[in-house]
């Protein structure tokens, strides 16, 4: 009997403990994190008066004309179209780089992964700024080319400008979850596959690559996500030219004039709630590979 | 971080500072792979070279070489604004680091030690503000701001307006998550038997905490700060929307300026705040390599 009231206060013990470990953090994410996501919510079913101000009034009006606007729509299309792209150069480009660097001995290792680590310590804003400087009508390349006496280009303020910024910014997301799974894959996998009479390629295609999924299906997370929701790298390379979502989103909130909240936050919602089927769908397909 | 086995012994004899490649046959792929990682290091490091180069030159407009000059230093050093807005942002980096790095480090204690009903559910959470758009997330507390600050005008009849602290408020709310996934990950390869044997030698659970778990995973937490430092200098889409009038940021600054032209004076700012971030990362890749 002793015992077991020993026992209970010590679990009434464990339990005041796990709450004074979880209640300061779980308090600030659900005030300061997801409240205000049953904020936007909220807002997205109400409409906006004729000065940018809030009327109380419940209505689904935000939500047809995200649907059926054109402009909006091509938004959406658009944010999607070229996050694929993103994610397909950044996978192209990576995968190579991620392998070159499984390859070296320990020491070359380390510097050449801290180097594809320094990026991301760093400023996103300044490093897109930078390409202005490289793709500017006066610019490092159109000087370059003036002074070879060969025609200039017209580089900056494309999408195609904007495409090279995500892809040089969203790179080292790629490549450290697909250097990871490389890591852990056997190389002498690879000799097998050889011996047995399979050419580079094609143990790379049916022993490499299906090994290492799960870390490029990682990479692609990590670089589709945020690249939906991008607004600078479209506004400073590509020149304002075209709406990405994240581009209307930020201006119906902060520039228009009268501001729209209402309908930008029923387009952050729709966002959401397409990037979150994206990502359910990514666990399921990770946690089946383990079973 | 990075646990690399030794493959090649002669890589790391003493003295030889600089990483050796792998020097295998030279083959067709190797040479590909070693060319492609050499073209990727220079896409992911020129643009920052010619951004650093062109801070030094004469030229008002900033894309061209026409001598070295240190005026642009001058210049923003010089600038009040500038140099308001960079106290403010070491301001509100110091203590949204402070306040995430002690709930993050709370919040991995009682993921990784405890057991408990709606685990699952508090996982998502943390995981959330990492995978949503940074966009959705400002849209959601600047809406959310909003409702709680006339909230506080007609409870205390007194006007707040959107200042550091609803920086820092937000700052906080999306540094926590980043910190519990760092502290954890320390947490994980901890050896319990090391607590066991403190408190079959009389020591009870406070003095173990801090005498033997608090020292050994001091290096995750440190690594926590760190990222939530260098997140918090480097933010820039958060404090947009949560800055009030008069409380600028020097992201911020940055991308006002830059939405309008190239100028020298910018370059210098950017590469200060590059030098700053990556000295930051190569000290404490440093500090924990030393331990």
């Amino acid at each position: 009997m002793a015992l077991s009231s020993f026992e209970r206060e010590q679990q009434r013990r464990e339990q005041r403990r796990l709450m004074a470990l979880l209640a300061p953090g779980m308090f600030w994410l659900l005030v300061f994190f997801l409240l205000p996501l049953l904020v936007i919510l909220v807002y997205s079913f109400l409409t906006n008066g004729p000065r940018g101000n809030l009327v109380w009034q419940p209505t689904l009006q935000n939500y047809v004309d995200l649907f059926t606007q054109a402009s909006y729509v091509n938004a959406y299309v658009r944010s999607l179209w070229i996050s694929v792209l993103t994610t397909l150069f950044a996978l192209l480009l990576g995968y190579p780089l991620a392998l070159f660097i499984v390859k070296q001995p320990p020491r070359a290792r380390l510097v050449l992964l801290i180097l594809v680590l320094i990026p991301f310590w760093t400023n996103f804003l300044v490093r897109i700024y930078a390409w202005q400087i490289i793709l500017a009508n006066n610019g490092l390349i159109n000087t370059t080319l003036g002074t070879l006496g060969l025609p200039t280009l017209f580089l900056l303020n494309t999408e195609g400008a904007t495409l090279l910024g995500l892809v040089y910014g969203e790179l080292p997301f790629m490549v450290l979850p697909i250097y990871a799974a490389l890591d852990r894959f056997d190389f002498t996998l690879m000799e097998a596959g050889a011996d047995l009479g399979a050419s580079k390629w094609r143990a790379f295609w049916h022993i490499m690559l299906p090994m290492t999924m799960p870390g490029v299906a990682a990479g692609a997370v990590l670089v589709f996500i945020p690249t939906v929701g991008q607004f600078v790298v479209s506004e400073l390379l590509g020149g304002a030219k075209v709406d990405y979502i994240g581009n209307l989103i930020q201006r119906l909130f902060l520039r228009s004039n009268p501001p729209n909240w209402p309908l930008g936050s029923a387009m952050s919602t729709v966002m959401m709630v397409v990037l979150l089927g994206f990502i359910l769908l990514y666990f399921r397909s990770t946690t089946e590979e383990d079973r | 971080m990075i646990e690399a086995q030794p493959q090649n012994q002669r890589a790391q004899r003493a003295g030889s500072w600089w990483p050796r490649l792998n020097r295998g046959a030279l083959t067709w792929g190797r040479l590909t792979l070693t060319l492609h990682a050499f073209l990727m290091y220079l896409f992911l490091y020129g643009p920052i070279l010619v951004l650093v180069v062109f801070s030094f030159t004469r030229d008002e407009f900033g894309v061209r070489w026409t001598g070295f000059t240190l005026e642009w230093y001058v210049r923003m050093f010089a600038n009040d604004r500038l140099m308001g807005a960079a106290g403010n942002t070491l301001y509100v980096a110091f203590v949204s680091t402070v306040v995430s790095t002690i709930l993050g480090t709370l919040l991995a204690l009682a993921m990784e030690r405890h057991r408990f009903r709606g685990r699952t559910g508090v996982d998502a959470v943390i995981y959330l503000p990492v995978v949503i758009p940074e966009i959705a997330m400002a849209v959601s507390l600047l809406a959310f701001s909003s409702l709680a600050l006339e909230f506080i005008r007609v409870v205390t009849g007194e006007v707040v307006r959107r200042s550091l602290v609803t920086v820092i408020i937000g700052h906080i709310a999306f540094s926590i998550s980043f910190v519990t996934i760092v502290v954890r990950a320390s947490l994980k390869h901890f050896d319990r038997r090391l607590e066991e044997a403190a408190r079959d030698l009389g020591a009870n659970s406070w003095q173990t905490f801090w005498r033997i778990t608090f020292p050994m995973i001091l290096p995750g937490i440190l690594g926590g700060a760190l990222l939530a430092f260098t997140l918090s200098l480097d933010n820039f889409i958060i404090s947009l929307f949560l800055s009030g009038p008069g409380t600028s940021l020097l992201p911020v600054e940055v991308y006002n300026k830059v939405r309008r032209a190239v100028t020298p004076e910018i370059n210098a700012i950017s590469t200060l705040m590059l030098a700053f971030s990556i000295t930051l990362v190569v000290l404490s890749q440093l500090v924990q390599r030393r331990r």
